[in-house]
């Protein structure tokens, strides 16, 4: 049995509105093994960031963590008091946004943004911090660390910025790293990189990381094990190879048929009909039903998550009919 | 930086240089004649010929501006025709009054603005919140006299806490006043700092700033505050500039020496100088005050250092 440094049971995430409650995460449980990398995928309003935010627990009013539980190397985060729980972000686990545009201060030098993690965490003197966090932006592989250090956000680029976000997100050497959509608002050059630098920071401080993406080639890239969700459920789970061998679920089938690759020559790619469904008011049946090519009578009843191979599982009546 | 403040004060003295102009005309449009008001209705005609030509208003228009423009810019700004004194005595002897009052009501108005804005923002939509902003809808709809009277009455005239004439009371008799004078503006203030600090609270570095860690008070502190107070800023450097020129009713009410009882005596007195002069100083302190409100953004902001 492989160590886990997050395990996540059963966590329900829902927005109390005037409409009514939306369930945004239902039902998911996920772990996050030691120094591993899992992927979370799926469409926008999935309810991928939702459990990301959920494990941060910096759900925005009117949503909150319904029930279920969070556990950090056997801490139950979900019982921490708000005080207690900021004493663990930054610290233990830390996080970087998908808009490096925005998710620094505009108004503040970027390398005192990262001393400040540094600061806030560790009792040491500000030269001190300083020094460490130009370590740091060298370790990212900002060049001439000292002038970025006095570089103010809007002077600087994409693919700098999200590398001042990472080196706060891993200054404290945290447990876990959860990165949503790291690199949507990067060039694909620069994509690699932030991968390529993310593995290594992993290899390096032995971080184990969630990676957040829409896309199913960052996920390939850099995932053991990834887990797709639909409508706020994991619709399939699997390690990554089994997955794009031997997808089960019709929706990680219609999202890899519209995915580009060099290998099929196809003018027009596959898309899967509709959109995702309102969150508000989902019945008792499977939520992908409605634009799934495959439903039958039976899809009226919500499938549970049947492990088809050792450690793949797919929450689909369906499940049996190889595919490709 | 100081090449664009140079470029501000060129631009300032033409502004002031225009301002002169539209005073000196709009004054000589009015109906009236200040030597008529000086001398009676019943004075002699041939003395007042005689006047209108010693203060040199027998002369063309142009001639006129040219040497009161010229007086400006050496720091004289005329004769007080009802006073007899120099305009920029006057105003030199009544600004000191003005200028402590416009800071005691600054004073009190920004603390009780941004701190209550403050507050509010944090407990958006509790009770603090609900009952802050209904306040705050009374400071800046009820009107400064009314404020100013009501204090008088009940904490001068009743309760006697306070005197009921500022004039010679010293920095105790500023307090009805500065709290008369403030209340509009620090209505307004707390309503900007609440929407400005709402707007910035849900913008994605917070979010960043909660996932390192900070608690909920620091987060504003550190990474809200500096980022909401900008508008906050421009409201402040508005307000300042019409406290100083002057709070004509407050002044009144209160009976403090200032600028706006000084403007308030020119303008009974047809006192065409003085008026001129009291004006333009105001005008000066508007425009001094935007130009260190763009200073300090540029302190606060490096995005605008690089534009302005």
């Amino acid at each position: 049995m492989k160590k886990m440094t997050l395990q996540v049971r059963d966590l329900c995430t829902s927005f109390f509105t005037d409409k009514g409650e939306i369930k945004a995460v239902n039902n998911v449980s996920f772990d996050v093994p030691k120094r591993g990398i899992i992927g979370i995928v799926g469409e926008s309003g999935c309810g991928k960031s939702m459990t990301a935010r959920s494990v941060m627990r910096l759900i925005k009013y009117p949503g909150r963590i319904v029930s279920g539980s969070i556990t950090l190397e056997g801490k139950e985060l979900t019982r921490l008091t708000e005080s207690e729980m900021a004493n663990v972000r930054g610290e233990e686990i830390s996080m970087i946004f998908q808009e490096p545009m925005t998710s620094l201060n505009p108004v503040m030098k970027a390398g005192r943004q990262v001393q400040e993690v540094v600061m806030l965490h560790r009792k040491v003197s500000k030269k001190e911090a300083r020094a460490e966090v130009l370590r740091m932006f060298e370790k990212v592989g900002i060049s001439e660390p000292e002038k970025r250090y006095e570089c103010y956000p809007h002077e600087l680029s994409g693919g700098l910025r999200q590398r001042v976000m990472i080196a706060m997100a891993m200054i404290c050497r945290p447990k876990l790293l959860i990165a949503d959509e790291p690199t949507t608002a990067l060039d694909v050059t620069v994509e690699a990189q932030i991968l390529e630098l993310m593995r290594n920071l992993r290899d390096e401080i032995g971080t184990s990381i969630m990676l957040i993406s829409h896309n199913l080639g960052v996920v390939a890239e850099i995932c053991d094990y990834v887990h797709v969700m639909y409508a706020g459920r994991v619709v399939e789970q699997a390690e990554t190879f089994e997955l794009f061998d031997n997808p089960r679920h019709p929706y990680t089938i219609g999202l890899m048929n519209a995915v580009d690759s060099l290998e099929r020559k196809q003018a027009v790619l596959d898309t899967i009909p509709g959109t995702v469904p309102n969150l508000l008011g989902l019945g008792e049946g499977c939520s992908f039903a409605p634009r799934c090519g495959r439903r039958t009578g039976r899809c009226d009843q919500m499938s549970e998550l049947i492990e088809v191979v050792p450690g793949h599982l797919v929450r689909c009546h369906c499940h049996r009919q190889e595919v490709r | 930086m100081a090449t664009n403040i140079l470029k501000r004060v060129g631009q300032t003295v033409i502004i002031l240089i225009g301002v002169a102009l539209l005073i000196f005309i709009m004054l000589r449009i009015i109906p009236g004649n200040a030597i008529v008001t000086m001398m009676g209705e019943h004075a002699n005609p041939e003395a007042i010929v005689r006047m209108t030509a010693e203060l040199g208003l027998d002369q063309p228009f142009y001639v006129q501006f040219w040497k009161y423009i010229t007086g400006v810019f050496s720091g004289d700004l005329g004769t007080s025709y009802s006073l007899n004194r120099s305009v920029s005595e006057l105003i030199a002897a009544s600004f000191p009054n003005t200028l402590r009052l416009a800071i005691a009501a600054a004073l009190f108005a920004w603390t009780l603005g941004i701190v209550c804005g403050i507050i509010a923002a944090v407990r958006k939509n509790g009770l603090l919140d609900h009952l802050f902003m209904g306040v705050s809808l009374l400071g800046v709809s009820v009107p400064v006299f009314m404020v100013a009277m009501v204090l008088q009455y009940f904490l001068a005239h009743k309760l006697q806490l306070f005197p009921i004439s500022s004039g010679s009371a010293g920095w105790i008799g500023y307090v009805l006043p500065a709290i008369a004078l403030g209340w509009n503006s620090a209505g307004s203030i707390a309503r900007l700092t609440r929407s400005t600090l709402l707007e910035v609270l849900q913008e994605d570095y917070i979010d960043t700033a909660r996932a390192k860690g900070y608690k909920q008070l620091p987060v504003i502190m550190r990474h809200g505050l500096r980022n909401a107070v900008l508008p906050v800023i421009t409201m402040m450097a508005v307000q300042l500039s019409s406290l100083l020129s002057g709070a004509v009713i407050c002044e009144t009410i209160f009976s403090i020496n200032g600028i706006g009882r000084l403007a308030v005596q020119a303008i009974e007195g047809r006192d065409i100088p003085l008026l001129q002069g009291t004006i333009l100083f105001s005008t000066a302190l508007v425009i001094l005050g935007n130009l260190v409100a763009d200073c300090l953004y540029s302190l606060l902001d490096p995005r605008i250092r690089k534009e302005v």
